[in-house]
């Protein structure tokens, strides 16, 4: 029994009480709930169809050019047409800055201020889903969204590379060769290099999807973040503060295709966005459990 | 609510249930706008609870706060005997509410969005899911379009959809703001009719509205806000009292009428020669000794009506003020 007031003693009806608990698996399903209305927007779908296209177009584009001089284009196009593999690495360099922040910070800001827009918010806080839970619910909706984002880009990626040119035993950016067994183990270690460092962007997404019950702004100023931070991070005079940006190791999984890897800078990366995630996830959690719903 | 009676060692009959709703002091400021001002409302068990009042008087926002959906500047709730926000957790699941609206999601079907926030409540098991949500949405009238996307539905339609989420699992009390909103004569009945069943049911109903007419017809109790300010509340004759019952006699023979009802203690019958009818406030004579009385002396009626004067009025006198003025 909670305390009730002094007034009107701590009752309630006893058989009532009895239906009030809890079902086994009641976090499974707001979970599973969560991320099949991530994937039933059709909108969601059809970013993530429009990112498949990416390695797709890269891949015909690489085919049909005719070749050119090294060097020219993002990192590892050039080794497109020697192995398919490469084909995931220059998708990702191709789609990092934009197309993926995008689709992310659509899903992300949507999170929370498309509940809120809709009026569906007030329904489901008055089940009552636990603010704190709906919250955690929805950054597992976005992480898994993400997730999924890049994954798409590498099975994409492995699928397209293999059929046009290929899949070989890896040259590495150290100069050894490993086997394509080993080359697909260090693609798929890139793919959860890529989604890991995501996460501090997710986070600053829910973040602003807690402050607004306009889905639109909430995106909009989700995916303008990230372009004012990769903007800030081609500003040299900015120095080491560039280290800081949630951004700037994003393309770094390079490192993974090196002979050794250097874990501990991209462990120390990965940290970075562990302070991001802490730092604007306190923020969000902290905005939603107080907020008055008004929509 | 009778099982408890039975197996509880009689209590006195005053202590026998928590009211459904109590708030103590309640107030909630925006700003500098004060939308609720310390109110203290009382919501009895079992009963239907008209709330009232013009848009704008901090009907809405009360039973945001009722629900834990924005913090009381100051003030407590207790929802069906728990001390909220703590007791959401056991009270909420026991309240269907419907807040300012419908809300759902346009691009899924109307069963689907009753899956959906089905599957968020943690206390509802998944093997009764469907027969739950066939039953909640048979009961609205809903089944025939339970595939059409919720965008495809007309404003009755989700307005149902709404009521039919709310009634997703047995409640003890249900929650209705403005339920007939945008609902046709027809729909408006059918809620009212709905409203009457599930009280009949002994589930307790808080009705929200700015339609006095309309709650008149449900209500046991009222409570009825302006500006943000509970004037009043109670049963309904308690509110409105119930000595302001007029009575008012069609016949032939209109002052024979009259002289009988004033035997009866009826002071100041008006009659009306031109319409043959002759009206009166019932003062504190029984409604029910009219009819009686009159037969008993021979007097020919052709209609008899006994009314209590109707909410809007009582509103306008209790106010000064139309009652669809924003307060």
């Amino acid at each position: 029994m909670s305390p009730a007031s002094p007034t009107i003693a701590a009752r309630t009806l006893p058989s009532a009480n009895q239906r009030v608990e809890r079902q086994p698996g009641a976090l499974r399903r707001l979970l599973v709930s969560e991320i099949v209305m991530v994937f039933r927007r059709r909108r969601n779908l059809a970013l993530l169809g429009l990112l498949a296209a990416a390695p797709l177009a890269i891949g015909i584009a690489v085919k049909v050019a005719t070749p050119h001089g090294a060097g020219d284009g993002p990192q590892f196009l050039g080794q497109v047409s020697g192995n398919g593999l490469f084909l995931v690495f220059t998708a990702l360099t191709i789609t990092l800055p934009l197309l993926l922040p995008l689709l992310v910070g659509v899903v992300a800001g949507d999170a929370v201020a498309g509940e809120a827009g809709s009026g569906t918010l007030r329904y489901l806080l008055t089940i009552p889903v636990p603010r704190t839970r709906l919250l955690g619910a929805k950054a597992v909706g976005i992480f898994v969204y993400a997730s999924v984002a890049v994954l798409t880009v590498g099975v994409v990626g492995v699928i397209v590379g293999g059929a046009l040119f290929g899949l070989h035993p890896m040259t590495l950016l150290s100069g050894d060769t490993i086997s394509l067994g080993s080359g697909l183990l260090r693609t798929l270690e890139v793919v959860v290099y890529v989604i890991a460092t995501l996460t501090g962007y997710l986070a600053i997404g829910l973040f602003i999807s807690t402050l607004t019950e306009v889905p639109v702004a909430a995106m909009a100023a989700t995916v303008g973040v990230a372009i004012v931070a990769a903007v800030l991070d081609q500003v040299p005079q900015l120095g080491s503060l560039r280290n800081a940006l949630f951004t700037h190791h994003w393309l770094g999984f390079g490192e993974i295709l090196r002979l050794n890897i250097a874990w501990s800078t991209l462990l120390s990366w990965l940290g970075l966005q562990l302070a991001y995630v802490v730092l604007f996830g306190t923020a969000a959690w902290a905005r939603f459990t107080t907020s008055d719903i008004t929509s | 609510m009778t099982a408890t009676a039975a197996t509880r060692a009689v209590p006195p009959a005053t202590d026998q249930t928590a009211p459904a709703i109590q708030t103590y002091g309640l107030t909630k400021r925006f700003g500098r706008h004060l939308a609720v001002n310390d109110i203290d409302l009382m919501v009895p068990t079992g009963s239907v609870f008209g709330f009232l009042g013009p848009n704008g008087s901090g009907k809405t926002t009360t039973i945001r706060m009722l629900l834990g959906l924005i913090t009381p500047n100051a003030g407590q709730v207790d929802l069906l005997g728990l001390r909220m926000p703590r007791g959401a957790p056991r009270a909420l699941p026991r309240v269907g509410s419907l807040v300012e609206g419908p809300a759902f999601h346009p691009y899924l079907s109307g069963l689907d969005n009753l899956r959906r926030l089905d599957a968020c409540d943690a206390t509802t098991a998944p093997a009764s899911r469907a027969r739950r949500i066939t039953a909640a949405l048979d009961r609205v009238g809903l089944r025939a379009a339970e595939n059409k996307r919720y965008r495809q539905y007309s404003l009755g339609m989700k307005q149902r959809l709404g009521i039919a989420a709310a009634l997703l699992q047995p409640r003890e009390l249900l929650v209705l703001d403005e339920p007939t909103n945008g609902l046709d004569p027809q729909g408006t009945r059918e809620v009212r009719t709905l409203i009457r069943e599930v009280a009949a049911d002994g589930m307790t109903v808080l009705i929200s509205s700015h339609l006095l007419a309309e709650i008149e017809q449900v209500a046991t109790h009222v409570g009825i806000m302006s500006a943000g300010t509970l004037l009043r509340q109670g049963s309904l004759d308690t509110v409105l009292g119930s000595d302001g019952l007029a009575v008012t006699v069609r016949t032939t023979h209109p002052a024979a009428a009259a002289a009988t009802l004033a035997r009866l203690g009826v002071s100041a019958p008006v009659i009306d020669a031109l319409t043959g009818t002759l009206t009166a406030q019932l003062g504190r004579v029984p409604a029910d000794s009219v009819a009686p009385a009159l037969v008993a002396a021979g007097i020919p009626i052709t209609g008899l009506t006994v009314a209590r004067p109707a909410l809007e009025d009582f509103f306008m006198g209790l106010t000064g003020e139309g009652f669809d003025v924003a307060g």
